[in-house]
């Protein structure tokens, strides 16, 4: 069974038809690439799966539960973690605190533990503290720990918001254009940072990304929409020499 | 052991200070009754300030209607008071009078706080879910409602107001409430709950997005700040012994504002700051007579347009000591590993 099943999902925005019919299958592991050019219906496929809209008509589930009419925190409770396309951090909390922040999801903490400072609540902190410094080294971004978020350099700050979703402990990771303004090299390590969280934790990736040297480089399965449409499916060898692809890319002759 | 040690040392000096400023212990030392009751106003308006920088400061949930939940814990426990005070002291018959009037105050401080704390729970369910200004607006009409409620019920005293309340709160149990609130407050604040409510402020989307359950915690934040509010009131019945409905207009509410956007937004210390300051100017400017409101208000321009974010913004008192020292952060020493 996949871990996420989209079955002809449609999100109707008055006339306009921002995603139209879309199936798609997520195995456990699995690193899917979403591509289309500009409008195609990407990101407007990442609010439906994260509960931002609630799709005109079709099915979503994970693990075979519908993931139907939930709330966006809800869904993340559930297993599904997402960064965005115009960076959306905590700009005002240290990095250190943006991670916190989605560790909160997975902790027991209660309110009145905190205001009597119990044992337990003490330990607790210590362990999201440690656990959330950890996963900050693994992105590189330990020395920047008591930085503020706003302060960081925009590359960083991409790689913070991958930080801040992995902290979550989702199963399946939603990133919408992570490479976006990176130059080679950093698109480069990035690349290779994706894989490596990808085999360390097992979790799948859904990516959209308009950088085709990272799609094509890591991606397992290549998904490509045009206005709103699924026109391809399959490997970045068969999308690449897809003729209705290269259409819709640099247009019909 | 230690914390133990350290409420007890608060509450000590607490009561040496209070009856070295009353005079009671001793005679000469005592400060003027007008001086007396300005200091014991601002401590009310501190745990206002505190209070409602919880929840328009650090979790950016505008409320215009703290006065509102004020009257619900002054009224309530005023009336709690003189209704069954003399029962209550019935059967207390076995303490000293002293005793009595503490647990008589702390029994209308608990029922104040709670029924204003439902009241922020209904208040905040409803306009919490949705995201914006909502609340703003639902408080600003609830405040007013709750006036118009007091105003037209006679067995609180309707529009002539609510006498004959016994003076049970002075500085001692004022100053008491108001370290209380900024230890509850800051504690929140510095907790893995209170991340979420800074998280919400910065950023509702993502915060949802992490997995916050953002109506829940801003919800408890609002009650909370509304059960602060609720203590804060019945303080205040309890200090003047007259409760009147034009105490807790909208005006009352904007002051409380004031108070926290002169200290700061999301900052403990500013809000300390900005109660005492704002009682501090608008008494002292009492020479200026009719032109008081005028220069008031011309200071408060001044400030926004030098200093937008507050006197200190987001800087707290302690903050740059060692992590034990600081007000109420219990982040745990950072882990190498």
């Amino acid at each position: 069974m996949a871990l996420l099943e989209l079955k002809g999902v449609t999100m109707r925005f008055g006339g306009l038809y921002a995603v139209n019919d879309i199936s798609l299958f997520v195995e456990p592991g699995q690193l899917y690439g979403l591509i289309g050019p500009n409008g195609a219906g990407k990101t407007t496929v990442f609010n439906v799966i994260t509960g931002v809209y609630t799709p005109t008509a079709g099915e979503i589930s994970m693990d075979g539960e519908s993931l139907g009419g939930k709330r966006t925190g809800r869904i993340t409770r559930h297993g599904v973690a997402r960064t965005f396309q115009n960076i959306r951090l905590f700009a005002n909390m240290t990095v250190l605190e943006n991670v916190k922040v989605a560790f909160h999801c997975r902790q027991a903490a209660r309110l009145a533990a905190a205001i009597f400072r119990t044992g337990t609540h003490a330990a607790e902190e210590r362990r999201v503290d440690r656990e959330s410094r950890e996963l900050l080294k693994i992105f590189h971004l330990d020395h920047l720990a008591e930085e503020k978020a706003k302060n960081l350099p925009y590359g960083s700050q991409r790689r913070l918001e991958i930080a801040r979703a992995m902290a979550t402990s989702p199963r399946l990771l939603l990133l919408d254009e992570p490479a976006a303004g990176m130059n080679p090299q950093e698109a480069n390590e990035l690349m290779d940072l994706i894989r490596w969280v990808r085999d360390q934790y097992g979790m799948a990736i859904l990516l959209v990304e308009h950088n085709m040297k990272v799609v094509m480089g890591i991606c397992e399965t290549v998904h490509v929409l045009d206005y709103g449409s699924t026109i391809a499916i399959g490997s970045p060898a068969e999308i690449q020499r897809n003729p209705k692809v290269i259409e819709a890319y640099l247009g019909g002759v | 052991m230690k914390r133990l040690a350290a409420g007890t040392g608060i509450v000590a000096a607490l009561w040496l200070a209070n009856g070295l400023l009353s005079g009671s212990l001793v005679p000469a030392l005592g400060i003027s009754p007008y001086f007396l009751q300005v200091l014991c106003l601002a401590g009310i308006n501190i745990i206002l300030a505190v209070s409602l920088n919880l929840i328009n400061g650090f979790t950016g949930q505008f409320s215009i209607g703290h006065a509102g939940f004020m009257a619900i814990g002054g009224y309530s426990s005023a009336f709690l008071t003189v209704t069954f005070g003399d029962r209550i002291r019935a059967a207390l018959g076995f303490l000293p009078e002293a005793g009595q009037n503490g647990v008589l105050l702390l029994t209308g401080l608990t029922v104040g706080a709670i029924l204003a704390a439902i009241a922020g729970f209904l208040v905040g369910v409803p306009s919490l879910r949705l995201r914006g200004d909502y609340l703003a607006i639902v408080t600003l009409g609830f405040g007013e409602i709750i006036r118009v409620f007091i105003v037209n019920i006679d067995a609180i005293g309707g529009a002539r107001g609510l006498s004959g309340i016994p003076k049970l709160a002075n500085f001692f149990w004022i100053y008491l409430f108001a370290a209380i609130t900024i230890v509850v407050v800051s504690r929140i604040v510095n907790s893995s709950f209170g991340r979420t409510l800074i998280a919400i402020r910065e950023d509702e989307i993502a915060a949802e997005a992490m997995g916050v359950d953002t109506t829940r915690s801003k919800v408890i934040s609002f009650s909370v700040s509304s059960a602060l509010a609720g203590i804060a009131g019945a303080l205040f019945a309890h200090y003047l012994m007259y409760l009147n409905p034009n105490s807790f207009t909208f005006l009352k509410s904007i002051e409380i504002i004031i108070m926290i956007v002169i200290g700061g937004l999301g900052s403990i210390t500013g809000s300390v700051l900005g109660a005492v300051l704002y009682i501090g100017l608008t008494e002292g400017l009492r020479e200026f007579a009719q032109y008081r409101m005028v220069l008031f208000s011309f200071l408060l321009v001044v400030l926004m347009i030098v200093r937008p974010q507050g006197i200190l913004g987001h800087w707290e008192l302690l903050a740059g000591l060692p992590r034990r020292w600081r007000l109420g952060v219990d982040a745990p020493p950072p882990v190498r590993g």
